[in-house]
Protein backbone atom coordinates (compact mmCIF):
# COMPACT_ATOMS: atom_id res chain seq x y z
CA UNK A 1 0.00 0.00 0.00
CA UNK A 2 0.96 3.47 -0.83
CA UNK A 3 2.16 6.04 2.13
CA UNK A 4 1.45 9.58 2.17
CA UNK A 5 4.26 12.17 2.51
CA UNK A 6 7.70 11.20 2.49
CA UNK A 7 8.80 14.56 4.42
CA UNK A 8 9.56 12.35 6.99
CA UNK A 9 11.72 10.08 5.47
CA UNK A 10 13.95 12.38 3.33
CA UNK A 11 17.21 11.03 5.96
CA UNK A 12 16.53 7.32 4.65
CA UNK A 13 16.45 8.99 0.80
CA UNK A 14 16.11 5.46 -1.36
CA UNK A 15 18.84 5.96 -3.88
CA UNK A 16 17.65 4.41 -7.60
CA UNK A 17 19.78 1.47 -9.20
CA UNK A 18 20.69 2.04 -12.01
CA UNK A 19 21.34 0.40 -15.07
CA UNK A 20 25.14 0.30 -14.81
CA UNK A 21 27.57 -1.80 -16.51
CA UNK A 22 27.14 -5.82 -14.91
CA UNK A 23 29.92 -5.90 -13.04
CA UNK A 24 31.53 -9.66 -12.11
CA UNK A 25 34.65 -10.22 -10.08
CA UNK A 26 37.43 -7.58 -10.86
CA UNK A 27 35.38 -5.10 -11.32
CA UNK A 28 34.75 -5.90 -14.98
CA UNK A 29 32.05 -6.28 -17.77
CA UNK A 30 31.05 -9.74 -16.98
CA UNK A 31 30.64 -11.12 -20.80
CA UNK A 32 30.00 -14.47 -19.85
CA UNK A 33 26.60 -13.79 -17.63
CA UNK A 34 25.43 -11.08 -19.07
CA UNK A 35 26.76 -10.76 -22.90
CA UNK A 36 28.37 -7.86 -24.98
CA UNK A 37 27.95 -4.30 -23.61
CA UNK A 38 26.53 -1.24 -25.65
CA UNK A 39 27.19 2.26 -24.00
CA UNK A 40 23.60 3.35 -25.04
CA UNK A 41 21.75 0.03 -23.88
CA UNK A 42 23.28 1.11 -20.30
CA UNK A 43 22.90 4.46 -20.27
CA UNK A 44 19.74 5.02 -21.61
CA UNK A 45 16.32 3.08 -20.28
CA UNK A 46 14.24 2.35 -23.02
CA UNK A 47 11.85 3.51 -21.74
CA UNK A 48 10.68 5.98 -19.18
CA UNK A 49 9.10 3.85 -17.01
CA UNK A 50 11.84 1.02 -17.11
CA UNK A 51 13.90 2.04 -14.42
CA UNK A 52 11.01 2.95 -12.05
CA UNK A 53 9.02 -0.05 -12.45
CA UNK A 54 12.18 -2.71 -12.45
CA UNK A 55 12.89 -0.79 -8.61
CA UNK A 56 9.23 -0.07 -7.33
CA UNK A 57 8.77 -2.79 -4.99
CA UNK A 58 12.04 -2.59 -3.41
CA UNK A 59 11.12 1.10 -2.97
CA UNK A 60 8.06 0.45 -1.90
CA UNK A 61 9.16 -1.38 0.90
CA UNK A 62 11.96 0.38 1.64
CA UNK A 63 9.47 2.88 2.02
CA UNK A 64 6.88 0.99 4.18
CA UNK A 65 10.13 -0.13 6.18
CA UNK A 66 11.65 3.74 7.48
CA UNK A 67 7.80 4.51 8.18
CA UNK A 68 7.34 1.50 10.26
CA UNK A 69 11.09 2.52 12.15
CA UNK A 70 10.10 6.12 12.59
CA UNK A 71 6.53 5.15 14.31
CA UNK A 72 6.85 1.68 16.32
CA UNK A 73 10.57 2.08 16.53
CA UNK A 74 13.46 -0.13 15.01
CA UNK A 75 12.37 -3.76 16.09
CA UNK A 76 9.11 -4.01 13.94
CA UNK A 77 10.67 -3.75 10.58
CA UNK A 78 14.06 -6.09 11.67
CA UNK A 79 11.46 -8.62 12.79
CA UNK A 80 9.52 -8.39 9.42
CA UNK A 81 12.52 -8.49 7.47
CA UNK A 82 13.43 -11.17 9.34
CA UNK A 83 10.04 -13.45 8.71
CA UNK A 84 10.71 -12.06 5.01
CA UNK A 85 14.16 -13.58 4.89
CA UNK A 86 12.57 -16.78 6.49
CA UNK A 87 9.93 -17.32 4.40
CA UNK A 88 12.24 -16.56 0.89
CA UNK A 89 14.26 -19.44 1.59
CA UNK A 90 10.99 -21.79 1.64
CA UNK A 91 11.50 -22.09 -2.14
CA UNK A 92 12.31 -24.68 -5.05
CA UNK A 93 15.65 -24.95 -6.59
CA UNK A 94 16.34 -22.25 -8.36
CA UNK A 95 15.19 -23.19 -12.24
CA UNK A 96 12.11 -24.36 -11.09
CA UNK A 97 9.20 -22.09 -9.96
CA UNK A 98 7.91 -21.48 -6.71
CA UNK A 99 4.86 -20.48 -5.82
CA UNK A 100 6.52 -18.34 -2.93
CA UNK A 101 3.23 -18.70 -1.21
CA UNK A 102 4.40 -17.66 2.76
CA UNK A 103 6.24 -14.74 1.21
CA UNK A 104 3.15 -13.73 -0.63
CA UNK A 105 1.12 -14.26 2.44
CA UNK A 106 3.42 -12.00 4.33
CA UNK A 107 3.67 -9.44 1.60
CA UNK A 108 0.04 -9.27 1.47
CA UNK A 109 0.19 -9.89 -2.09
CA UNK A 110 -2.35 -12.77 -1.97
CA UNK A 111 -4.65 -10.20 -1.57
CA UNK A 112 -4.40 -8.08 -4.61
CA UNK A 113 -3.83 -8.15 -8.52
CA UNK A 114 -1.54 -6.34 -10.64
CA UNK A 115 0.16 -6.51 -13.95
CA UNK A 116 2.78 -8.20 -12.77
CA UNK A 117 0.20 -11.61 -12.08
CA UNK A 118 -1.48 -10.92 -15.64
CA UNK A 119 1.27 -10.02 -18.19
CA UNK A 120 4.35 -11.79 -18.81
CA UNK A 121 3.55 -14.85 -15.65
CA UNK A 122 7.55 -16.28 -15.29
CA UNK A 123 5.59 -19.60 -15.34
CA UNK A 124 4.56 -19.25 -18.76
CA UNK A 125 7.94 -18.18 -20.11
CA UNK A 126 9.45 -19.42 -23.33
CA UNK A 127 13.22 -19.48 -21.96
CA UNK A 128 14.62 -22.27 -19.40
CA UNK A 129 17.50 -21.40 -17.73
CA UNK A 130 20.42 -24.10 -16.94
CA UNK A 131 20.09 -26.13 -13.92
CA UNK A 132 23.47 -26.98 -13.54
CA UNK A 133 24.52 -23.33 -14.30
CA UNK A 134 22.25 -21.87 -12.15
CA UNK A 135 22.33 -23.95 -8.96
CA UNK A 136 25.92 -23.40 -9.11
CA UNK A 137 25.63 -19.76 -9.31
CA UNK A 138 22.80 -19.76 -6.40
CA UNK A 139 25.66 -22.22 -4.16
CA UNK A 140 28.33 -19.57 -4.94
CA UNK A 141 30.38 -22.14 -6.89
CA UNK A 142 30.59 -19.99 -9.66
CA UNK B 1 22.99 -19.39 -25.15
CA UNK B 2 23.21 -15.55 -24.63
CA UNK B 3 19.95 -15.48 -22.96
CA UNK B 4 20.07 -19.08 -20.74
CA UNK B 5 23.45 -17.54 -19.13
CA UNK B 6 20.95 -13.94 -18.70
CA UNK B 7 18.40 -15.62 -16.58
CA UNK B 8 20.64 -16.75 -14.33
CA UNK B 9 21.61 -13.43 -12.62
CA UNK B 10 18.45 -12.15 -12.63
CA UNK B 11 14.73 -13.76 -11.40
CA UNK B 12 12.10 -13.23 -13.85
CA UNK B 13 10.08 -11.22 -12.96
CA UNK B 14 6.18 -10.27 -14.07
CA UNK B 15 4.37 -7.10 -15.25
CA UNK B 16 5.87 -4.91 -18.18
CA UNK B 17 8.41 -6.20 -20.57
CA UNK B 18 10.44 -3.23 -22.68
CA UNK B 19 12.14 -5.32 -23.74
CA UNK B 20 10.97 -4.30 -27.17
CA UNK B 21 10.76 -0.07 -26.49
CA UNK B 22 14.29 0.15 -28.53
CA UNK B 23 13.08 -2.04 -31.32
CA UNK B 24 9.85 -0.36 -31.74
CA UNK B 25 11.68 3.66 -31.71
CA UNK B 26 13.84 2.22 -34.48
CA UNK B 27 10.65 0.89 -36.40
CA UNK B 28 9.02 3.59 -36.17
CA UNK B 29 11.71 5.74 -37.66
CA UNK B 30 12.21 3.84 -40.59
CA UNK B 31 8.35 3.71 -41.10
CA UNK B 32 8.50 7.29 -40.85
CA UNK B 33 10.86 7.95 -43.70
CA UNK B 34 9.06 5.80 -46.10
CA UNK B 35 6.06 7.94 -44.86
CA UNK B 36 3.62 5.61 -43.61
CA UNK B 37 2.30 5.33 -40.14
CA UNK B 38 2.73 2.61 -37.59
CA UNK B 39 -0.70 1.26 -36.42
CA UNK B 40 -2.66 3.68 -33.70
CA UNK B 41 -4.29 2.02 -30.88
CA UNK B 42 -8.26 2.41 -30.61
CA UNK B 43 -9.21 5.37 -28.56
CA UNK B 44 -12.74 6.06 -27.13
CA UNK B 45 -12.95 9.60 -28.21
CA UNK B 46 -15.66 10.11 -26.41
CA UNK B 47 -18.20 12.03 -23.70
CA UNK B 48 -18.85 10.55 -20.34
CA UNK B 49 -20.43 11.83 -17.73
CA UNK B 50 -21.67 11.91 -14.07
CA UNK B 51 -24.19 13.58 -11.62
CA UNK B 52 -25.06 13.32 -8.26
CA UNK B 53 -28.92 13.29 -7.62
CA UNK B 54 -31.12 13.12 -4.28
CA UNK B 55 -30.72 9.25 -3.95
CA UNK B 56 -27.89 8.52 -5.58
CA UNK B 57 -25.82 8.93 -8.96
CA UNK B 58 -26.56 8.48 -12.59
CA UNK B 59 -23.89 7.93 -14.69
CA UNK B 60 -23.78 8.34 -18.77
CA UNK B 61 -21.80 7.77 -21.84
CA UNK B 62 -21.87 7.35 -25.23
CA UNK B 63 -21.00 4.11 -27.63
CA UNK B 64 -18.47 5.36 -30.22
CA UNK B 65 -15.19 3.98 -30.25
CA UNK B 66 -12.86 5.27 -33.18
CA UNK B 67 -9.32 4.38 -34.73
CA UNK B 68 -7.88 7.98 -35.95
CA UNK B 69 -10.79 9.17 -38.47
CA UNK B 70 -12.81 5.68 -38.58
CA UNK B 71 -15.36 4.14 -36.28
CA UNK B 72 -13.85 1.15 -35.00
CA UNK B 73 -16.78 0.23 -32.95
CA UNK B 74 -20.57 1.64 -33.26
CA UNK B 75 -21.86 0.13 -30.13
CA UNK B 76 -19.48 -0.11 -27.28
CA UNK B 77 -20.20 -0.60 -23.38
CA UNK B 78 -17.75 2.58 -22.03
CA UNK B 79 -19.96 1.96 -18.53
CA UNK B 80 -17.64 -0.88 -16.67
CA UNK B 81 -18.74 -2.72 -13.95
CA UNK B 82 -16.79 -2.33 -10.65
CA UNK B 83 -18.66 -3.80 -8.42
CA UNK B 84 -22.49 -4.05 -7.19
CA UNK B 85 -22.27 -0.52 -6.24
CA UNK B 86 -19.36 1.00 -8.25
CA UNK B 87 -19.71 1.50 -11.77
CA UNK B 88 -17.30 3.11 -13.80
CA UNK B 89 -17.23 5.12 -17.14
CA UNK B 90 -14.21 5.13 -18.84
CA UNK B 91 -12.64 7.74 -21.80
CA UNK B 92 -8.98 7.43 -23.47
CA UNK B 93 -7.28 4.34 -25.08
CA UNK B 94 -10.05 1.43 -24.90
CA UNK B 95 -7.59 -1.03 -23.91
CA UNK B 96 -6.45 0.82 -21.30
CA UNK B 97 -9.86 2.08 -19.72
CA UNK B 98 -10.86 -2.27 -19.93
CA UNK B 99 -7.98 -3.64 -18.38
CA UNK B 100 -7.57 -1.15 -15.58
CA UNK B 101 -11.20 -0.94 -14.72
CA UNK B 102 -11.04 -5.18 -14.45
CA UNK B 103 -8.51 -5.03 -12.19
CA UNK B 104 -9.67 -3.06 -9.93
CA UNK B 105 -12.83 -4.45 -9.99
CA UNK B 106 -10.90 -7.83 -8.91
CA UNK B 107 -8.72 -6.06 -6.26
CA UNK B 108 -11.91 -4.31 -4.27
CA UNK B 109 -13.58 -7.81 -4.61
CA UNK B 110 -10.91 -9.37 -2.78
CA UNK B 111 -10.80 -6.40 -0.62
CA UNK B 112 -14.37 -6.60 0.12
CA UNK B 113 -14.31 -10.29 1.12
CA UNK B 114 -11.13 -9.80 3.39
CA UNK B 115 -13.22 -7.31 5.45
CA UNK B 116 -16.65 -8.79 4.36
CA UNK B 117 -18.11 -5.36 3.77
CA UNK B 118 -19.83 -3.23 0.79
CA UNK B 119 -16.71 -1.64 -0.73
CA UNK B 120 -17.06 2.12 -0.67
CA UNK B 121 -16.38 4.49 -3.58
CA UNK B 122 -13.24 6.47 -1.96
CA UNK B 123 -11.28 3.01 -2.03
CA UNK B 124 -11.81 2.48 -5.33
CA UNK B 125 -10.86 6.17 -6.08
CA UNK B 126 -7.58 5.82 -4.06
CA UNK B 127 -6.68 2.25 -6.05
CA UNK B 128 -6.95 3.72 -9.74
CA UNK B 129 -5.11 7.11 -8.88
CA UNK B 130 -2.30 4.58 -7.28
CA UNK B 131 -2.33 2.59 -10.18
CA UNK B 132 -2.54 5.68 -12.62
CA UNK B 133 0.01 7.60 -10.61
CA UNK B 134 2.76 4.55 -10.92
CA UNK B 135 2.48 4.73 -14.62
CA UNK B 136 2.73 8.33 -14.69
CA UNK B 137 -0.02 8.52 -17.24
CA UNK B 138 1.25 6.08 -19.90
CA UNK B 139 -1.98 4.06 -19.29
CA UNK B 140 -4.44 6.57 -20.94
CA UNK B 141 -7.52 6.08 -19.05
CA UNK B 142 -9.85 8.78 -18.08
CA UNK B 143 -12.51 7.52 -16.02
CA UNK B 144 -15.83 8.72 -14.11
CA UNK B 145 -15.94 6.80 -11.12
CA UNK B 146 -19.75 6.59 -8.94
CA UNK B 147 -21.61 4.43 -6.48
CA UNK B 148 -23.49 4.59 -3.76
CA UNK B 149 -22.13 2.93 -0.09
CA UNK B 150 -22.82 3.23 3.68
CA UNK B 151 -21.89 7.09 3.32
CA UNK B 152 -23.85 8.20 0.70
CA UNK B 153 -23.68 8.69 -3.22
CA UNK B 154 -20.02 9.76 -4.10
CA UNK B 155 -18.62 10.71 -8.00
CA UNK B 156 -15.26 10.90 -8.72
CA UNK B 157 -13.11 12.20 -11.93
CA UNK B 158 -10.21 10.67 -12.23
CA UNK B 159 -7.27 11.75 -15.02
CA UNK B 160 -4.67 9.51 -16.78
CA UNK B 161 -2.16 11.00 -14.39
CA UNK B 162 -3.56 10.45 -11.34
CA UNK B 163 -5.04 13.17 -10.12
CA UNK B 164 -8.71 13.28 -9.01
CA UNK B 165 -11.79 15.47 -8.41
CA UNK B 166 -14.50 14.97 -5.86
CA UNK B 167 -17.57 17.21 -7.65
CA UNK B 168 -21.57 17.06 -7.49
CA UNK B 169 -21.27 16.57 -11.89
CA UNK B 170 -18.55 15.81 -14.05
CA UNK B 171 -17.44 15.05 -17.72
CA UNK B 172 -14.42 13.59 -19.70
CA UNK B 173 -13.27 13.07 -22.87
CA UNK B 174 -13.44 15.30 -26.25
CA UNK B 175 -17.41 15.91 -25.74
CA UNK B 176 -16.91 17.11 -22.35
CA UNK B 177 -16.88 20.61 -22.98
CA UNK B 178 -20.09 20.48 -24.63
CA UNK B 179 -21.87 18.09 -21.79
CA UNK B 180 -20.64 20.33 -19.46
CA UNK B 181 -22.09 23.35 -20.95
CA UNK B 182 -25.71 21.67 -20.30
CA UNK B 183 -24.31 20.43 -17.12
CA UNK B 184 -23.35 24.01 -16.18
CA UNK B 185 -26.82 25.94 -17.62
CA UNK B 186 -29.66 23.00 -16.05
CA UNK B 187 -27.69 21.37 -12.83
CA UNK B 188 -29.56 21.52 -9.25
CA UNK B 189 -28.73 20.12 -5.84
CA UNK B 190 -31.22 17.12 -4.82
CA UNK B 191 -33.14 16.68 -8.59
CA UNK B 192 -35.39 13.82 -8.74
CA UNK B 193 -34.07 10.84 -10.28
CA UNK B 194 -36.11 11.78 -14.01
CA UNK B 195 -35.14 14.97 -13.66
CA UNK B 196 -31.37 13.66 -13.23
CA UNK B 197 -31.37 11.41 -16.24
CA UNK B 198 -33.33 13.74 -18.21
CA UNK B 199 -30.04 16.11 -17.79
CA UNK B 200 -27.49 13.53 -18.51
CA UNK B 201 -29.06 12.05 -21.55
CA UNK B 202 -29.30 15.80 -23.05
CA UNK B 203 -25.69 16.77 -22.02
CA UNK B 204 -24.26 13.25 -23.62
CA UNK B 205 -26.39 14.15 -26.61
CA UNK B 206 -24.55 17.56 -26.64
CA UNK B 207 -21.68 15.69 -26.91
CA UNK B 208 -22.63 13.49 -29.84
CA UNK B 209 -24.35 16.17 -31.85
CA UNK B 210 -20.79 18.10 -30.98
CA UNK B 211 -18.28 16.22 -31.05
CA UNK B 212 -16.90 14.31 -33.91
CA UNK B 213 -15.41 11.03 -31.31
CA UNK B 214 -18.54 10.48 -30.17
CA UNK B 215 -21.28 9.33 -31.69
CA UNK B 216 -24.12 6.44 -31.81
CA UNK B 217 -26.37 5.73 -28.80
CA UNK B 218 -26.67 7.07 -24.98
CA UNK B 219 -26.09 4.68 -22.34
CA UNK B 220 -27.35 5.51 -18.75
CA UNK B 221 -26.72 4.08 -15.74
CA UNK B 222 -28.84 4.73 -12.37
CA UNK B 223 -26.98 3.82 -8.94
CA UNK B 224 -29.36 4.30 -5.76
CA UNK B 225 -29.03 2.18 -2.58
CA UNK B 226 -29.67 -1.35 -3.48
CA UNK B 227 -30.65 -1.03 -7.07
CA UNK B 228 -28.60 -0.44 -10.38
CA UNK B 229 -30.53 0.00 -13.42
CA UNK B 230 -28.26 -0.63 -16.60
CA UNK B 231 -29.90 1.40 -19.03
CA UNK B 232 -28.43 0.00 -22.60
CA UNK B 233 -29.49 1.36 -25.02
CA UNK B 234 -31.18 4.23 -23.04
CA UNK B 235 -31.58 6.35 -26.25
CA UNK B 236 -30.82 5.89 -29.75
CA UNK B 237 -29.59 9.59 -30.82
CA UNK B 238 -28.33 8.19 -34.24
CA UNK B 239 -30.20 5.65 -35.72
CA UNK B 240 -28.91 4.99 -39.24
CA UNK B 241 -31.63 5.76 -42.00
CA UNK B 242 -33.82 3.30 -43.93
CA UNK B 243 -33.52 3.22 -47.92
CA UNK B 244 -36.84 4.47 -49.02
CA UNK B 245 -36.66 3.82 -52.81
CA UNK B 246 -36.18 0.57 -54.42
CA UNK B 247 -33.77 -0.21 -57.23
CA UNK B 248 -34.89 -3.84 -57.92
CA UNK B 249 -37.20 -4.14 -61.19
CA UNK B 250 -40.01 -6.57 -61.38
CA UNK B 251 -40.01 -9.77 -63.21
CA UNK B 252 -41.51 -9.47 -66.49
CA UNK B 253 -39.97 -5.84 -67.03
CA UNK B 254 -37.71 -6.84 -70.08
CA UNK B 255 -39.44 -8.59 -72.33
CA UNK B 256 -37.66 -12.20 -73.38
CA UNK B 257 -36.68 -12.19 -77.37
CA UNK B 258 -35.11 -15.56 -77.63
CA UNK B 259 -34.48 -18.35 -75.52
CA UNK B 260 -31.80 -21.18 -76.48
CA UNK B 261 -30.41 -24.34 -74.14
CA UNK B 262 -26.51 -25.34 -74.17
CA UNK B 263 -25.68 -28.57 -72.30
CA UNK B 264 -22.66 -29.37 -71.12
CA UNK B 265 -20.87 -32.30 -71.54
CA UNK B 266 -18.92 -33.25 -67.79
CA UNK B 267 -17.71 -36.74 -67.10
CA UNK B 268 -17.28 -37.91 -63.82
CA UNK B 269 -13.27 -38.66 -63.91
CA UNK B 270 -12.16 -39.84 -60.55
CA UNK B 271 -14.10 -40.55 -57.10
CA UNK B 272 -12.93 -40.83 -53.96
CA UNK B 273 -13.90 -41.03 -50.34
CA UNK B 274 -12.58 -39.65 -47.16
CA UNK B 275 -13.79 -41.37 -43.91
CA UNK B 276 -14.46 -38.70 -40.97
CA UNK B 277 -13.03 -39.73 -38.15
CA UNK B 278 -16.45 -38.34 -36.06
CA UNK B 279 -15.37 -40.05 -32.33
Amino acid sequence: MNTRGLRSQLKDSVPVTGMGPQVGAYGVQDTLRSGFSSVKNELLPSHALELSEKNFQLNQDKINFSNLRNIQGLHAPLKLQMEYRAARQIQRLPFLQSSHLALDTLKGNDESISFEDILNDPAQSEMMGEPHVMVEYKLGMM
Amino acid sequence: RKMATLSVCQPQLGGFSFENCKRNAVLEAEVTKLGCNIPSARKTGTTICGVVFKDGIVLGADTRATEGMIVADKNCSKIHYISPNIYCCGAGTAADTEMTTQIISSNLELHSLSTSRLPRVATANRMLKQMLFRYQGHIGAALVLGGVDCNGPHLYSIYPHGSTDKLPYVTMGSGSLAAMAVFEDRYKQDMEEEDAKRLVRDAIAAGIFNDLGSGSNIDLCVITKGRVDYLRPHDMANKKGVRTGNYKYKQGTTGVLTKSVIKLDLEVVEETVQTMDTS
